[in-house]
């Protein structure tokens, strides 16, 4: 009896260790995945390279934790100030730009703080704190929710009250309540558009330029983590910033709506690339 | 009942992806629940039937554990696969491998826990029997565990099932990685994320449709062990 329960242990926990070597671990978030423009994505660097790419998809915050405590080798987040600084405290090498989307305010359709009317996001907030109508809030350190305190510092607002709640969850979670209690929230372009649950929820407000989105893809430094696979990692990286990559990420598309605009090469983008939203600085 | 039909659909469509993702879940939670029961079943045994210094706190500790969250657990092997931490160098952060570890300690109490209260009164039985007889340790334990056999299979049908059904644990070890540590109930939590409550309850469905059909197939052994064990 123990010896059956002995190999049967054996052969799974075997079959659990091995696996290809010709893989990378990208820490990543969850817009990117939500949106499913990884499974577009990356099995075509795949069919290239005989690279598989792993992707943990978390907040920007988490990503860049893995990323220091060497457990990825790639990272993609969005938050440029958490990238400069994780360049600069040695744990990265080669940041690039890669693509970008921006972040909208969607919101209940019958729009009690008519948002709608504003032209940026610093009047929409104003006019959500002002009639203290329900805001959701990510609370949880990813790229959306820093960039939501920017905005909020920016419009010189401190939101605090019954109306601002943090939930400190993910994107899905965040449109999901919203969706319920009808509020508004600030989520990247992409996961809006794939969301599944939007009830009656509509984008209310986008294009302004203080909600551009950039994504930066950065190599974990094999100086300070080792075992990082630093080749794979870096024709990875090389292999989002080429002209086949940049094609890919444009191609890209849900409900035929482009949802990254490839920025790689700036001075090359153009209003037609990228008809989601202009390309910006 | 369209979320049965897309369950059924989706159970009938036998769509590879997810025949690898419910495989998964499998592998991994039965892996646990084995590794877990090889040292909670002779560890609970002799937290019942043996008298030793600190027994009374072993107990507690055992029983208490029974309540740590799946997201503490992930926490801790997490810290302890991390490249970062003390069991970094073997890179087995983020693969299914650590997502066993994780479930085993999470369900290593509740097996230690219900195997010690299916041996206790068992023991009071036989107690006077095995002194007299003056079996080995090592003899006793078995008796007892064999003798013990059914109720001890249902402490390990709630380890399983708890495994099976947590997701705070795999999710935060395992990373959820499409294709190669994504189960039954990070898809599901995947799913609600991206708005797809749908499929996410259909998702559902199916996960307990696994869990009637290995609870049923158990509970009809066990029965049928029981019937035996009358006539003879």
């Amino acid at each position: 009896m123990i010896r059956i329960i002995l190999a049967l242990l054996i052969t799974t926990l075997s079959t659990a260790v091995h696996a290809g070597d010709r893989f990378i671990t990208l820490a990543s978030t969850t817009s990117t995945q939500n949106s499913g423009l990884y499974d577009y994505l990356l099995p075509l660097f795949t069919a290239k390279t005989g690279i598989e790419v792993r992707v943990i998809s978390v907040g920007t915050g988490q990503a860049i934790t893995i990323a220091k405590n060497g457990d990825a080798d790639v990272l993609l987040v969005h938050h440029r100030p958490s990238e400069d600084a994780f360049v600069a405290g040695g744990y990265g090498i080669e940041r690039r730009d890669v693509m970008y989307n921006d972040f909208v305010i969607v919101g209940p359709k019958s729009d009690p703080a008519v948002v709608s009317n504003q032209t940026n996001a610093s009047g929409g907030l104003m006019a959500i704190s002002e009639t203290q109508s329900l805001f959701i809030s990510r609370g949880d350190e990813s790229g959306t929710h820093k960039r939501e305190k920017d905005l909020w510092a920016k419009a010189g607002i401190m939101p605090a009250g019954n109306w601002y709640r943090d939930i400190g969850a993910g994107m899905g979670a965040a449109l999901n309540m919203a969706s319920s209690v009808n509020a508004y929230t600030l989520s990247d372009r992409g996961t809006w558009l794939s969301f599944g649950n939007k009830g009656d929820l509509g984008m209310l407000l986008s294009g302004d330029e203080t909600l551009f989105n950039p994504y930066g893809i950065i190599l974990v430094n094999p100086a300070k983590h080792a075992h990082v696979k630093i080749d794979m990692a870096r024709s990875f990286s090389n292999w989002m910033v080429s002209d086949e990559g940049q094609k890919a990420i444009g191609a890209f598309t849900v409900q035929n709506l482009q949802l990254f605009c490839p920025n790689a090469h700036p001075d090359q983008n153009s209003d037609a690339i990228c008809p989601s939203s202009k390309p910006r600085n | 009942m369209t979320i049965f039909g897309q369950a059924a659909e989706l159970v009938l469509s036998a769509d590879a992806e997810l025949m690898a993702v419910v495989g998964l879940s499998l592998r991994v939670s039965l892996t646990a629940t084995l590794i877990a029961s090889l040292f909670a079943i002779p560890l609970g045994t002799a937290l019942a039937i043996w008298q030793f210094p600190l027994r009374q706190v072993l107990v507690v500790i055992s029983t208490s554990m029974m309540a740590l969250p799946p997201v503490v657990v992930g926490l801790i092997i997490y810290l302890l696969l991390s490249r970062a931490g003390p069991l970094g160098s073997y890179g087995i952060l983020f693969t299914p491998t650590a997502m066993i570890m994780a479930q085993s300690v999470l369900i290593f109490p509740i097996v230690l826990a219900l195997t010690r209260e299916a041996i206790l009164p068992l023991d009071r039985d036989y107690k006077n029997l095995l002194d007299a007889w003056d079996v080995s340790p090592l003899q006793r334990l078995k008796t007892l565990i064999w003798d013990a056999r059914f109720a001890v299979v249902t402490g390990l049908l709630a380890g399983f099932g708890r495994a099976l059904a947590e997701v705070g644990a795999v999710i935060i070890v395992g990373g959820n990685i499409a294709g190669f540590t994504r189960v039954m109930t990070t898809t599901i939590a995947l799913e609600t994320s991206k708005g797809n409550l749908e499929l996410a309850l259909a998702l559902g469905i199916i996960l307990l449709s696994i869990a009637v059909t290995i609870n049923t197939a158990i509970h009809w052994i066990s029965s049928f062990g029981r019937k035996y064990q009358v006539k003879r």
